[in-house]
């Protein structure tokens, strides 16, 4: 009897969970039920809602509407705590093992098993940890150190930590994505043998061609909403089709921009593995939008033309010269500028104010002798915060007082200030309200009317759609493909960044 | 400077020796040598680090400065070596730390051990005495009335104040303790700023080793010591973060002026000298203390 049959019992039932965040309704109505022996995986696209639901099964995050059974009984689950003790366990991709303690002093943590004098009984420590580890059909050595075990076996621990809880429901986060073929059979068997012991596995992961090996059903997300549940194996192109086509809630400025000559030209930039061999082009008066999932290479390849990065092999030419980037100083010389990924680390110097953010790159030129010029800088911020229309008290004000998309204004304006002719915008309108994020698209047009290049780094397949011009589409470091954006749909662009074969 | 105006208030009823212009003036001279290296920590501190090292790169330059005017080196010159003194060795924390990666507190850890045992085996731990009297008159000369160490040290502060308000370096100090990444990417050369922050720190040390020496008539290879504390005392007293960014030197100026007041104070109400550090150790507490409790109220 297969555990996809309806004759099992259901394990765990999520029904009408809604959970919002400031500016944003992260789940709407999703639902998720999960059987006992069951492997069902969660799909859908990156900010479909996934996470927040698997972070309000395990409470980390608490959900704003909706009921959780288990066994068919209503569960409360508001913290960490009280999901550990119904018996689910979350896999990080990031594991939470302490490196230089043994595994079977990981496996135990906190619930050591004691002697009479209060220390530490190891024996039975040793053994406890010899049995999970042996359940999941591996031979780990329970003494060594985590730290000198491989990613698969550390892996193997975080599993026998969880089992060492009585989880019955595991909730593991792309486990694959670390691990090479043999290792994938060896955790795919742990699994099946977890499962076989009546234990079930909500399975989060964008490898579609694996989920039939280990899956029983698969859920998909969209936009927050529960788009439907398939039974596995289920044609590809059907689960992609369901992932895809997201509304088009926003509306995007119609461009007045035209394609000019070529600026820039990226030829078989390598770095680590999380960037292959990437060639393209950039041209003035373009938006290339980058998509791709997370840790597909795409921020990696931001930092590498912004100079944050030094690249392995391969080059940059910048209007026909090859560029020798060493530190984001190089780039900036040279024009180009980085709106990165997380504005808070990596944008803004937050305790300051506008004016200083703004300035921050050109200080050199607004002075003399390295006496900056009060008058000049103060010039500088009036004009910019007026142009972008920053939403400020004053050019006084300290930025972390400011909206997100007030800050990202900031940003975007001190490169617009230093004259950048390639501006990269990593993740450019994330955790902006809508309002903004039109008038930051409208900004992104402009700037690329008055000739420059830019190169969109997006996770959010609509804004990828709307505002580019051709769309370069990554997966594992590589170009998967680079197409023209008209005519292109949605469902193209994701099965390409799934790393589907076209 | 509520805190100053108060204690000051206070002092005036509990003693009146305190408000007078002779007892006023000692409390500046005496207030002279830590107000100076504070600038230098406070430079440090607002970048986000920390500097232990001031007291012995302190004595290190002093014994440099001293030892060369033995020698008949003209008082500018020996002065300009000393300076020069503090600033290479203190520069040499900014390189291990920027360039090598070592956390500020650890660099200046052991930069304290390094210089101190620098300066005892250039001395072979004696003490270098007896100068003449141009050297000397600058501490003991006056002008106007006001003693030469005060004027030096107003002299520093001034510097230190356009340099942080009106001066690129003093931008990216600020840039790099309030978000060094965002500042990096921004184009700054963090490296050698960083640099030439813990420069600008062993000068300031440097600057006090010449009032010091100058008034004691005398170079030791064990001044200094527990300088650093003093220093960031004043610093936190005057309201710096000490996670960088937030701050300025006018609260420094305050916070060393409330430590010299208070031990001036105590001493004149005839507190004995251990009681004295409990005071100014719950002072220290309790100014910090405020301060976030009024930043939270303020956020």
């Amino acid at each position: 009897m297969s555990p996809d049959s309806a004759d099992i019992p259901v394990l765990l039932q999520m029904r009408g969970i809604r959970k919002a965040f400031p500016g944003v309704v992260a789940l709407d109505d999703a639902q998720f039920e999960l059987r006992r022996g069951e492997v069902h995986a969660l799909l859908g696209e990156n900010g479909a809602g996934k996470s927040t639901l698997m972070k309000i099964l395990s409470g980390a995050c608490r959900r704003d509407a909706g009921e959780i059974l288990i066994d068919e009984r209503a569960a409360a689950i508001d913290t960490p705590r009280d999901a550990q003790m119904l018996g689910i366990s979350t896999i990080y991709q990031e594991f939470n093992l302490v490196p230089h303690l043994t595994a079977a002093e990981n496996i135990s943590l906190g619930r050591e098993p004691m002697r009479a004098a209060g220390l530490i009984d190891r024996r039975t420590l040793i053994a406890r940890a010899r049995t999970l580890l042996g359940s999941l059909g591996t031979t780990i050595d329970p003494d060594a150190p985590v730290h000198t075990l491989g990613v698969a076996e550390q892996q193997m621990v975080e599993i026998a930590k969880a089992l060492s809880l009585n989880a019955r429901i595991l909730i593991m986060d792309e486990p694959t994505s670390a691990l090479t073929a043999s290792e994938i059979d060896q955790l795919f068997a742990a699994i099946r043998r977890f499962t076989a012991d009546g234990g079930s596995v909500i399975y989060i992961s964008h490898r579609l061609e694996e989920l039939a090996r280990v899956g029983h059903r698969a859920t998909v997300l969209r936009d927050g909403r529960y788009i439907g549940t398939r039974p596995l194996p289920s044609p590809v192109s059907e689960l992609v089709r369901m992932m895809a086509n997201r509304d088009i809630s926003e509306h995007y400025p119609a461009p007045t921009r035209r394609r000019g000559a070529e600026i820039l030209r990226v030829e078989g930039v390598s770095r680590g593995a999380r960037l292959r061999d990437v060639s393209f082009t950039l041209h003035r008066g373009e938006v290339l939008g980058v998509a791709g999932l997370l840790g597909a290479g795409r921020t990696e390849l931001a930092r590498v033309i912004a100079g944050a990065d030094v690249p392995e092999a391969g080059r940059i030419v910048l209007n026909g010269a090859p560029l020798r980037l060493r530190s984001p100083r190089d780039a900036i010389r040279a024009g180009i500028g980085l709106v990165p990924e997380d504005r808070k680390q990596q944008g803004l110097v937050l305790p300051q104010s506008v004016t200083a953010n703004l300035s921050l790159p050109q200080l050199a030129r607004l002075g003399r002798a390295g006496v900056v010029s009060r008058a000049r800088e103060r010039a500088l911020a009036n004009r910019w915060t007026a142009e972008l229309r920053i939403r400020t008290p004053g050019i006084d004000t300290r930025v972390v007082t400011l909206s997100g998309g007030n800050q990202q204004k900031v940003v975007l304006g001190k490169w617009l200030a230093a004259g950048a002719d390639v501006l990269i915008v990593d993740e450019p309108t994330r955790g902006i309200d809508v309002g903004a994020k039109m008038e930051i698209y409208t900004l992104l047009d402009r700037l690329a009317a008055g000739g420059a290049g830019i190169l969109m780094i997006s996770s959010d397949l609509p804004e990828v759609m709307g505002m580019s011009d051709r769309i370069l589409v990554m997966h594992q470091g590589r170009v998967q493909t680079l197409v023209d954006a008209r005519g292109a749909t949605q469902e193209a662009v994701l099965h390409a960044a799934l790393g589907l074969a076209s | 400077m509520a805190g100053l105006l108060g204690l000051c208030l206070l002092l005036w009823i509990l003693t009146p020796h305190f408000l007078t212009v002779s007892n006023l003036l000692n409390v500046l001279e005496q207030t002279s040598i830590n107000a100076v290296i504070a600038v230098g920590m406070t430079l440090v501190i607002l970048s986000g680090g920390i500097d232990l090292s001031v007291g012995s790169v302190l004595a290190l330059s002093g014994v440099v400065m001293a030892t060369l005017l033995h020698q008949g080196w003209a008082a500018p010159l020996a002065i300009a070596a000393g300076l020069a003194a503090g600033f290479g060795f203190g520069a040499l924390n900014g390189v291990a730390i920027a360039w090598g990666r070592l956390p500020p507190f650890i660099a200046t850890l052991g930069m304290m051990s390094i210089a101190r045992g620098c300066a005892l085996l250039f001395t072979e731990g004696r003490p270098v005495s007896g100068f003449d009297p141009d050297f000397r008159s600058l501490a003991t000369a006056r002008l106007l009335g006001i003693p030469s160490p005060v004027l030096i040290t107003a002299a520093v502060y001034l510097v230190a104040r356009f340099v942080l308000s009106s001066t690129r370096f003093g931008r990216y100090i600020y840039a790099m303790g309030g978000n060094e990444e965002a500042t990096r990417l921004s184009g700054v050369n963090v490296r050698l700023h960083k640099t030439l922050v813990y420069g600008v720190a062993g000068l300031t040390s440097a600057i006090a080793a010449v009032l010091l020496t100058a008034r004691l008539n005398s170079a030791q290879p064990i001044a200094g010591i527990m300088y650093e504390l003093d220093a960031i005392a004043a610093v936190v007293i005057g309201g710096t973060s000490l996670s960088g960014g937030e701050g300025g030197i006018g609260g420094t100026l305050i916070g060393a002026l409330i430590m010299g007041v208070l031990r001036n104070g105590l001493n004149l109400l005839g507190v004995s000298s251990f009681l004295q550090q409990v005071v100014i150790g719950l002072v220290i507490v309790f100014a910090v203390l405020l301060d976030t409790a009024l930043k939270s109220r303020k956020e």
